[in-house]
């Protein structure tokens, strides 16, 4: 009885956690359309509901009641699995965000580690689908996918360490917390736009979207998919995106805490600033799909190893000397 | 009791799928069983406690050593070889090789835990790492880089050896290989990649390639 309670009480909070989450997917699908519409003198989607916010229920809608049609030759397990695993990963990593203080599903010790290794298993959803279609473009969409993620996670990793080495802990709610004086995109600012780069490149976002490159391998991984499969890619890929802006905001934007901290503003709960904070790297994100045109592959690679990678090396070393040099290495 | 419930939940998948991993036909989902397999263990790694430990066995194991093997597998067509392995009368002649070097594990695993110690407080509640106030990460890294600081950076000279051999090896300049050269494509201008030719009526222009 006693765990049956702990266990509907768990589901309620996840529940509260993951519905408001995939809302928000839907209005944010909404806001990159908007944006990019916007860029370009469009008007966007502007008819379902009050300025067109509707738009992604009701695409949400069509593609429910559309066939979902599963090729013959196709590997039938694997191929149903990868939207699965793709929706369920971009989910998943939910759990450890802290909207403030207290509002945290799971205030582990390793929240930056697990955030970083469920972002790097992001990509089997995508190899499966490939892989599973048994067909030439998904194919290729995939081995070009994994490459590029595969690639950009380290220097992503690397990028963490810097930040941890100002903060010298683990859990999520310490890195937002050793922010209070200072938030880490000032000084760390290249290590902030290297993130976004290489967040932008992880997530499969224009400028870097060679895997679903549509003038070259028709639609990538996701070829073979139809309906509310195509759906769930879809999903998870937009809610992987949200997911690193709120990555983003924790660690170089001072993740729930006020940019202003006196009185009439300090009411203002953390969730809110920390929204806010996702919303303005999101249109950051949409502003770039809108303006930068796509890299070619070997300029893809070659920016991941051979610039990012040493780049964001030397930093390590530059903040770890520095902080050594003036003593400020943080210690408990 | 909800522990218990979980260890024996993951290790079982564990086992169910180390052994799936050798018995399953098709390669490809070897290796899918490999992944889970190795996720599973870093929830039981999780679960003792050592959470840092686990979320790099989850890093390094799964996102990235397995997406190589991946990338090999749906590549080099194994499948078909594995097939010739088990189906054909070839196989009988790899069976005997694989007991053996099998038996050889199996006994050194059982010499090494046989001659294991565990420290006479291991077992003592009061003392094991849950009840410690400093997480497992500090307390890994407090042992890594004070007692243990010469194994610790003798094996990352050794990564590091291994990676630079690994790429003189592979590395190989090839002639007749067009290679696209950076500073040349940005720095290219207007004037040199545009000529502007006045053309005569019913001439056209020779343009020399």
């Amino acid at each position: 009885m006693e765990y049956l309670n702990i266990i509907i009480q768990e589901f309620y909070k996840i529940l509260f956690l993951i519905v408001p989450v995939l809302v928000s997917v839907a209005l944010i699908v909404w806001l990159d359309r908007r944006v990019w519409a916007f860029v370009q003198k469009r008007q966007g989607p502007n008819v379902v509901g009050p300025f067109g916010l509707l738009q992604s229920l009701a695409d949400a809608l069509k593609y429910i009641f559309k066939e979902i049609i599963i090729p013959a030759s196709s590997n039938k397990i694997i191929f149903i699995l990868a939207p699965i695993v793709t929706m369920t990963l971009a989910l998943i990593a939910w759990a450890v965000i802290p909207f403030s203080e207290t509002h945290v599903l799971a205030n582990i010790n390793v929240g930056i580690l697990y955030l970083f290794a469920v972002s790097s298993l992001g990509v089997y959803g995508i190899i499966m689908g490939g892989w599973a279609s048994n067909s030439k473009y998904p194919f290729l969409g995939a081995i070009r996918s994994a490459a590029q993620m595969v690639s950009y996670e380290v220097s992503i990793g690397i990028i963490i360490i810097n930040v941890l080495l100002c903060v010298g802990s683990l859990n999520l709610n310490d890195i937002v917390k050793a922010q209070q004086n200072l938030w880490y995109i000032v000084p760390l600012f290249p290590m902030f736009v290297i993130f976004f780069i290489s967040a932008l490149a992880e997530t499969n976002r224009p400028p870097f979207d060679l895997p679903e490159a549509e003038a070259e391998l028709v639609a990538g991984y996701q070829t073979e998919y139809s309906g509310m499969m195509y759906a769930m890619f879809w999903l998870g890929e937009y809610a992987n995106i949200l997911l690193m802006c709120a990555m983003g905001s924790i660690l170089f934007l001072g993740g729930w805490l006020s940019p202003i901290d006196f009185y009439p503003f300090n009411l203002i709960p953390g969730a809110i600033w920390l929204i806010f904070k996702i919303l303005f790297l999101f249109i950051l994100f949409a502003l770039v799909k809108a303006i930068v045109p796509r890299y070619r592959y070997d300029q893809l690679m070659r920016l991941g190893w051979k610039i990012f990678l040493p780049f964001s090396l030397t930093w390590v070393v530059l903040t770890a000397s520095y902080l050594f040099y003036f003593n400020l290495l943080p210690t408990n | 009791m909800a522990h218990a419930i979980f260890f024996y939940i993951f290790s079982t998948i564990a086992i169910i799928s180390a052994i799936m991993v050798t018995v399953s036909k098709n390669t490809v989902h070897s290796v899918f069983f490999l992944i889970l397999d190795f996720i599973s263990i870093s929830c039981l790694f999780i679960m003792i406690g050592a959470e840092f430990l686990g979320m790099i066995m989850l890093i390094v194991y799964v996102g990235a050593v397995a997406v190589l093997f991946l990338f090999v597998v749906m590549m080099l067509n194994v499948a078909q070889q594995k097939n010739q392995w088990f189906g054909s009368k070839n196989s009988s002649k790899h069976i005997p090789v694989g007991l053996i070097i099998s038996i050889i594990i199996f006994f050194e695993i059982i010499i090494v835990i046989s001659g294991w110690k565990y420290k006479p407080d291991l077992f003592d509640i009061n003392n094991s790492i849950t009840q410690v106030s400093i997480s497992n990460t500090h307390s890994l890294g407090q042992i890594l880089y004070t007692d243990y600081i010469h194994v610790f950076q003798i094996s990352g000279m050794i990564l590091l050896v291994a990676m630079v051999g690994s790429i003189v090896l592979t590395f190989r300049k090839r002639s007749g290989l067009k290679r696209q050269s950076y500073v040349s494509q940005i720095s290219r201008e207007r004037s040199e990649g545009v000529e502007v030719l006045e053309v005569e009526r019913n001439k056209g222009v020779k343009i020399d390639d």
